[in-house]
């Protein structure tokens, strides 16, 4: 049912067109005697071709576009549907909590795990109470914190990566943004437990990096993953954001540039129209391929698994390109 | 010299040639006067008012290490382009340019030699060459000189210049944060020091990755340091920042750094901090000092 609220975006257009004319016949034939049945149904044919034609060649701006989408599944989503008996873990010992990086305990299909992720929020409230996704020092330093955990209780740690980037303030430049992004991404790397990250939106730059060092590293078909937001890069580079596509398009940031990079192990497919559109079937796809993944790494001990990983990184720019 | 020589075979020294002309003028950015540039030179590229000038890795090698000696060794080959990245120039045509403008390959050079008798392999990173930005290029240079130190049993001293990443690489040059990150761990696990010298300017990715990460961190007076560019930081919060924030003495302030060290002093603090860690012997430069109290390394005044 295409419900009442739904966002599109631009390229969304014709879509949205042959959708609000579906609901309007549906209202009509609400009034009883019209029998709009058979040109509904035409119409959302054709509304569901359109959509498959459309999401069948985005390209790297619109790609963005969709992975930002507001109605995109959260952090929150997918511990709700995959991670049993959660418990949130708050707090860096240090100085704060982050909300913009949550984690915690809890069950995967039978397994005890360590969860981290960025959580962007889903309306005005919870957007500024998590920061919009753009986490502090202190969300990385919980990552630490939360990463020794799963190491002295042999957890594998499971990561959901979404965030524009590491949060750009004076607070958190005081605090060592930098020197906490650093010794997350370190954390990852020397992890003698399996660790397994997914990018489920935007995988913004180093404040991504910092807890995607990963055993393996799964992606979403349509999320992004970039050193700098193609607004930024076009900033700089063409000092005008108006730029921000031709920039998308040249950095290759989209799932299948990045796995055929080897940057990415794994892409995700999402239903037509994005997994904005089908949350539920999404996020259980999302927990079979992290299955898949935490199968074979089960089998690995801690020194095969940071040597693996350590390999997985290194190879990366050496081979397969140009 | 020569067991360095013994130690990378099929390598010459390097030996310092003066190359800038004798009649030019700069302006001190501090003080806004205009200086002779051989006398800034003779003072390690340091106006009279205290500004650190940004110097390339010639300089800075010659300038660390004794006599001006060194090995160079080679940084790795890398891909070209892989994205066939273009914005209004082609980045193969940015390449050229900065080549021709360094005389280098990319962003870093490593050498290999003493500081004041401590041997060490040092990494200068080329804020000349596109901002010294980190692709893989420089990826790959800090894996060999890491590599380099672990096969020599060196400490490995890096002199960090950087904007962050490079944005032509894509995430190609955002996977060098955990590979360089992978680097810093062989020299920890090779129970070696690794000092990082933050000189100005080193932001973003590099500073979130290997800048942050090392045994001990000095800065250079007055380079900025720093995650998020300050026009962006700016734009976030929509205030002024205040006076001196991402300068080195904020970070030593904020607990960032272990001592902001004067380029002149960098040679005898580098020195003395590294025979400590690898409890050497002091050898013929401290032995003038006849066992007086030297206390220039101490805590920071």
């Amino acid at each position: 049912m295409p419900d009442t609220t739904r966002v599109y975006l631009d390229f969304e257009r014709p879509v949205a067109e042959l959708e609000s004319k579906i609901k309007d016949l549906e209202s009509l034939s609400d009034g009883g005697e019209v029998n709009v049945a058979d040109e509904v149904n035409k119409l959302r044919e054709k509304a569901a071709d359109q959509l498959k034609n459309t999401y069948e060649k985005l390209d790297a701006w619109q790609k963005t576009q969709v992975a930002r989408h507001p109605d995109r599944p959260h952090f929150r989503d997918y511990r709700h549907a995959l991670i049993d008996e959660f418990s949130e873990l708050c707090g860096d010992r240090r100085f704060g909590d982050d909300r913009a990086l949550l984690g915690g305990l809890g069950v995967f299909r039978g397994r005890s795990v360590v969860v981290l992720g960025h959580e962007k929020g889903h309306d005005t409230e919870s957007r500024i109470e998590h920061n919009f996704g753009m986490a502090r020092p202190e969300g990385y330093r919980k990552a630490i914190r939360l990463m020794d955990l799963a190491e002295r209780f042999g957890l594998p740690v499971l990561t959901f990566v979404d965030t524009a980037g590491a949060y750009p303030g004076v607070g958190a430049e005081e605090r060592g943004q930098s020197e906490a992004i650093a010794r997350s991404t370190e954390r990852c790397l020397t992890l003698r437990v399996p660790i397994i990250s997914v990018i489920t939106g935007e995988g913004g730059s180093g404040g991504a990096v910092a807890i995607a060092s990963a055993n393996s590293v799964i992606m979403l078909e349509h999320s992004i993953y970039s050193v700098i937001s193609p607004e930024g890069c076009a900033s700089i580079l063409w000092s005008d954001t108006a730029k921000s596509k031709d920039a998308a398009n040249a950095m290759r940031i989209t799932a299948r540039d990045l796995e055929a990079l080897k940057i990415v192990d794994r892409v995700v497919a999402e239903p037509p129209g994005g997994a904005h559109r089908h949350a539920d079937l999404m996020v259980g796809e999302v927990g079979d391929a992290i299955e898949k993944a935490l199968k074979k790494l089960e089998k690995l001990d801690g020194d095969a698994l940071v040597a693996q990983r350590r390999e997985r990184f290194l190879a990366i720019g050496r081979e397969g390109l140009n | 010299m020569s067991w360095i020589e013994r130690a990378v075979p099929g390598l010459k020294k390097v030996p310092w040639k003066r190359e800038t002309p004798d009649n030019l003028w700069v302006k001190c950015p501090l003080s806004g006067e205009m200086v002779f540039q051989k006398d800034v030179e003779a003072n390690d590229w340091v106006t009279p008012a205290g500004h650190h000038m940004r110097i390339g890795p010639d300089i800075r090698f010659a300038l660390t290490f004794d006599r001006g000696e060194y090995v160079a060794v080679e940084t790795p080959e890398v891909a070209r382009d892989p994205l066939k990245f273009k914005d209004d120039k082609r980045y193969v045509d940015r390449l050229k340019a900065a080549r021709s403008k360094t005389g280098r390959d990319d962003a870093m050079a490593i050498g290999v030699g003493e500081i004041e008798g401590a041997g060490a392999v040092c990494l200068v990173q080329d804020f000349a060459f596109m901002g010294g930005s980190l692709g893989m290029a420089a990826g790959e240079a800090f894996i060999k000189a890491a590599d380099t130190a672990v096969d020599l049993g060196l400490p490995l001293v890096a002199f960090t210049a950087a904007g962050g990443a490079r944005m032509q690489e894509g995430a190609l040059s955002l996977m060098q944060m955990p590979r360089t990150t992978l680097a810093v761990q062989d020299v920890r696990n090779a129970g070696l020091p690794y000092i990082v010298v933050l000189t100005d300017p080193t932001t973003g990715g590099v500073t979130a990755s290997y800048a942050m990460l090392g045994d001990i961190h000095l800065a250079e007076p007055g380079a900025l340091v720093g995650f998020a560019g300050q026009r962006v930081i700016e734009q976030t919060i929509r205030e002024k920042l205040p006076e001196g924030f991402q300068r080195a003495e904020y970070l030593l302030d904020k607990g960032m750094v272990d001592r902001v060290v004067d380029r002149r002093e960098m040679r005898p603090t580098l020195s003395s901090m590294l025979r400590v860690l690898m409890k050497t012997e002091r050898r013929s430069v401290a032995k003038k000092a006849n066992g007086a109290a030297r206390p220039t390394n101490g805590a920071a005044d």
